[in-house]
């Protein structure tokens, strides 16, 4: 029983084992079984990842390393792993009705999804430079592959092949930044890296340099200006699941690492990256506020949303403090839920020749489809930061924890874009509500109306009951201090 | 010792000599083939001084792959290597310039060797001596089991590329005939023979 006791040290990586043994066995059930399995394999992809969210939920609260420091779980893990692979679900589940229309049918989709979410579980609980890379590497690659999977599409083509050069480019900006690192503390650990750098003294230029690198690296991922080129085409030209994918997991799994390098191997530099990091999320916010007002593809213009709100996460990141972090995770759980709610409005929007997705189309929706522009309507006021729905709490978290650091000119300048951003969400609002109806949309398939209405909710009920969430954001964040 | 001398010269000799080749036959064909001969060289300089895990992996994925990848492309596609070769004193100055600055990168490794005698020490990393471990065994147990995580990630990593090589690639082609073997072995003579009385001069 020795290698049995020596295995059970392992359990705190079972989520993403069940995962990646369970794509393994759907990928030959697909091998063998060909497109008629898809079905089965969309309903088992998802049960598999709600049940890895479950064995997250389900582990204990401690700091545990396993894999010689590769793999750390705590309570930041806990929150983070959770919500990604249950945002993974649903940009699976929101994928069903779409591809089966659009005719594209591969039974691999769901299965790249779940070898992404193996690729999230593994950034989230990086604790070393090589598992850093190898996990951002997993989930990238399947996210090229996914982004181009309407393969006789052009636009889903250009969409993969930009996402992949520009992907690969960033990757090699990381691994310079992290070989860096390395050269300069001979190691690849964080504590290691941590160690390197005394308390109060300055950190060595050549660290610095890949400090730099490495911040790259990662606002590409999380598509911050200036790295956030490829969004906005990629969005666009990915299958509309695929861009909720997109916006929902990789975001808040990205977004966790960049946290995690930030915090767990710079704590002595943050002098050193707070600067880069106020400046990514001064220009995210300012670009994704300006660039979405002539955007008139509603995909696009999530696009640039999305920016913006990246941005607004990382005044909370720039913080650099427990309440900072927090707001940080409080900001991408509710922006999860926002985003997976209007991109549900956007597959929603189905005229009589296929899916549309020009804003004008929306004209009048308060009349033909009043749920919808309800729901909608409230996604667009919570993304403002209206005060009693959800976006508001995120906000002012990340904005509080911005001022209680002295950031004033951040927290200034974000509000100030929040209210330039105001205007083409109100605009949306306006044509819904106020301009003549073109054309009715078609029904709303099932598994759409169910993330609206949960999403609608989320979003609408979240003032009332915000206490656990706010505990266990703050629980996860004290966990890396 | 002296015969492990003597091997070294001839093995050297020959890398050095079908490196030449490499360049200087005309037949593109033949420069892949002396290309392989030199790799081949290199892996028996690389036994002669105990890293047969270089040698191995020298053979397998130089001579196994890249070279035979390069014959293919020699052989498939229709480059005339002499109009190639047609500028070559033209490029001449670049290439020395480059030769020139490999050669100083190789003079300052060893010049720093020279200059502090210390620094040699960093190259004898914290690996088992050959005595206990040698190299293949090393690096099989440091693999499997401090960077095992990492190992099984780049597996599936790999797994992913295919996946989407085959996903971004694949395409059946209705009315292509395919094997199917299941098919042929179901197959008994009731199903698979047709007998046709056939008139006398007139065919079927």
């Amino acid at each position: 029983m020795q290698s049995l006791g020596e295995f059970s040290s392992l359990w705190p990586a079972l989520p993403e084992g069940v995962l990646a043994l369970g794509a393994l066995l759907l990928l030959m059930l697909g091998a063998v079984r060909g497109e008629r399995a898809g079905d089965l394999i969309t309903a088992l992809s998802v049960g598999l990842l709600v049940l890895a969210a479950l064995i997250v939920e389900s582990l204990p609260d401690e700091r545990i390393i396993i894999f010689s420091g590769g793999f750390v779980f705590d309570g930041f893990a806990r929150f983070v792993k959770s919500a990604s692979f249950i945002a993974s679900a649903v940009a699976i589940i929101l994928g069903r009705t779409y591809f089966r229309e659009i005719k594209v049918v591969h039974f691999e989709y769901p299965i790249l999804v779940v070898l992404a979410s193996v690729g999230m579980g593994m950034m989230i609980s990086a604790n070393d430079l090589l598992a850093v890379y190898v996990g951002l590497e997993l989930m990238s690659l399947s996210l090229y592959v996914i982004a181009a999977i309407d393969r006789d599409n052009a636009r889903s083509s250009e969409a993969g092949l930009k996402y992949f050069v520009l992907g690969a480019l960033s990757s090699g900006l990381l691994l310079y930044g992290a070989s860096l690192v390395y050269g300069f503390t001979g190691t690849t650990a964080f504590e290691g890296i941590a160690a390197a750098v005394t308390q109060g003294a300055r950190p060595p230029l050549g660290l610095v340099f890949g400090l730099v690198f490495l911040i790259a690296g990662f606002a590409f991922k999380v598509s911050a200006v200036p790295f956030h080129m490829w969004t906005p085409d990629v969005y666009q030209g990915a299958p509309t699941p695929v861009a909720a994918f997109f916006s929902a997991a990789p975001k808040f799994a990205a977004m966790a690492l960049f946290t995690r390098v930030m915090i767990g191997a710079f704590p002595q530099a943050i002098a050193a990256w707070q600067q880069v990091v106020v400046f990514i999320a001064i220009a995210s916010m300012l670009l994704g506020a300006f660039a979405a007002i002539g955007q008139s593809n509603i995909k696009r213009l999530l696009a640039y949303s999305s920016i913006a709100n990246m941005g607004f996460a990382l005044v909370g990141l720039a913080s650099a403090t427990s309440a900072g972090i927090e707001g940080v995770l409080v900001y991408m759980l509710i922006y999860l839920f926002m985003t997976l709610g209007v991109f549900a409005c956007v597959l929603a929007m189905r005229g009589p020749q296929g899916m549309i997705e020009n804003v004008e189309d929306l004209a009048g929706l308060s009349k033909t489809n009043p749920m919808m522009a309800f729901i909608l309507a409230m996604m667009m006021f919570s993304l403002i930061g209206v005060p009693p729905l959800a976006g508001f709490f995120g906000k002012y978290l990340v904005f509080l924890a911005a001022i209680e650091a002295k950031l004033y000119a951040l927290s200034i300048i974000g509000v100030l874009s929040s209210a330039v951003g105001a205007y083409y969400y109100l605009r949306i609002i306006k044509i819904m509500y106020f301009d003549e109806v073109k054309q009715s949309l078609g029904p709303v398939p099932s598994e759409v109306k169910l993330v609206l209405g949960v999403s609608g909710a989320f979003v609408v009920l979240f003032a009332l009951y915000p206490g656990p969430l706010y505990s266990a954001a703050s629980a996860a964040a004290k966990s890396l201090f | 010792m002296t015969l492990a001398i003597f091997f070294f010269y001839l093995l050297s000799a020959v890398l050095v000599a079908s490196a030449m080749m490499v360049i200087s036959s005309r037949n593109p064909v033949h420069s892949v083939l002396f290309l392989i001969l030199a790799f081949v060289n290199a892996a028996g300089l690389f036994v002669l001084l105990g890293a047969e895990f270089l040698a191995m992996i020298l053979i397998v994925v130089y001579v196994g792959a890249v070279a035979v990848l390069f014959l293919f492309v020699v052989m498939m596609l229709d480059v005339d290597f002499t109009e190639l070769r047609q500028g070559i004193l033209q490029y001449l100055p670049i290439g020395a310039l480059i030769g020139l600055v490999l050669l100083v990168e190789i003079l300052l490794v060893v010049g720093s060797w020279v200059v502090a005698p210390e620094v040699a020490a960093l190259r004898t990393t914290p690996t088992p001596t050959l005595a206990i471990a040698d190299n293949t065994a090393a690096l099989g147990r440091i693999l499997y089991t401090t960077y095992i995580y990492y190992f099984q990630a780049a597996g599936l990593v790999l797994l992913v590329a295919m996946v989407g090589a085959i996903v971004l690639t694949l395409r059946h082609k209705e009315g292509v005939k395919r094997q199917d073997v299941a098919a042929q072995i179901a197959r008994d003579p009731a199903t698979a023979i047709e007998v046709r009385k056939v008139p006398s001069r007139a065919g079927i």
